[in-house]
């Protein structure tokens, strides 16, 4: 059972990913965005930062990372997929998820300890959680805006204000059969309380719980 | 030769950037700005002598990267 965990030029939430996941009991390993193939691991993670310094958008680059085909036959064979924040923004550009991310509304860059609420519990994020819980989790963003004009994406997270304009309030999406999720606040700062909260652990060992169930398979 | 694209995010689309823009514009004094959108240009020279196979291989460019099919619109302007 293990998650690898892609690293991208310009990412910088790799090792937190890392930290986190195995704080958790469970293994990790990064893997290079130039890497084919993903070492038999079961799931994949990709983290927050700055893939190829955002140039042209957010992800617009990363997404033809030679790593992004085993990232797609993954989320294809069903197993978990999760983007944290810029990972977030990456798999909307690849198109395994719904919308888009643009610029937070005002331009405020946004950093710090927010309240979020969990929709739906059906998805490799939310396992854990109980339909409701509000969670507290570090947001660190510029382009936080979801926007989906079509209308179809499946929120599971949302915002309980609304601080960057995100349509529905989202926090955090999902495709249609839940293995694959993107959140744009960073579950891996708040594992450890002296970080202000432990919230995180509910949505990562919701998605290792998810990891440990289809590797089995 | 020489293409412009233009890259427009739909109209449906909010744009924070503009919208800040016309807000400073009306802190400056200069009323009546109904609304202001920022789009996005790029320059690009191309080996080719035919405008319509540049302007197809620029298409595919703008389908693939240089534009969000669920954000943005382009136009494509080859310059003789």
């Amino acid at each position: 059972m293990s998650v690898a965990v892609v690293v991208f030029p310009g990412s910088n939430c790799e090792h937190d990913v890392v930290h986190a996941i195995r704080a958790l009991g469970g293994e990790a390993e990064l893997v290079w965005h130039r890497d084919t193939d993903l070492a038999g691991a079961d799931a994949v993670v990709l983290p927050g930062g700055f893939a190829h310094g955002d140039a042209l958008r957010t992800g617009a680059i990363a997404r033809f990372s030679p790593v992004m085909a085993s990232v797609q036959s993954m989320a294809e064979s069903g197993r978990p997929v999760l983007g944290i924040c810029n990972g977030f923004q990456i798999l909307c550009e690849a198109g395994l998820l719904p919308g888009a991310l643009i610029a937070n509304r005002d331009l405020a860059f946004i950093c710090r300890m927010i309240e979020v609420e969990v929709t739906d519990t059906a998805t490799v994020l939310t396992a854990a959680a109980r339909l409701g819980q509000r969670l507290m989790i570090p947001l660190n963003s510029y382009e936080g805006n979801w926007v989906d004009p079509a209308g179809e994406g499946r929120v599971v997270v949302r915002y309980v204000g609304d601080p960057n304009g995100s349509q529905d309030r989202a926090a955090a999406v999902a495709n249609a059969a839940g293995n694959v999720a993107g959140v744009m606040p960073h579950p891996e700062r708040a594992t450890e309380s002296m970080l202000g909260s432990v919230d995180g652990r509910i949505l990562l060992e919701g998605f290792l719980a998810s990891v440990r169930a289809t590797s089995n398979v | 030769m020489n293409v412009t694209v233009t890259i427009r995010r739909r109209a449906v689309i909010a744009d924070p950037h503009g919208a800040t823009v016309a807000r400073a514009l009306a802190d400056l004094g200069h009323s009546g700005v109904r609304s202001l959108r920022i789009d996005r240009t790029i320059h690009l020279e191309i080996d080719g002598e035919e405008p319509e196979t540049v302007r197809q291989q620029v298409a595919a460019m703008c389908d693939q990267l240089l534009a969000n099919p669920v954000l943005e619109d382009y136009e494509i302007t080859v310059h003789a």
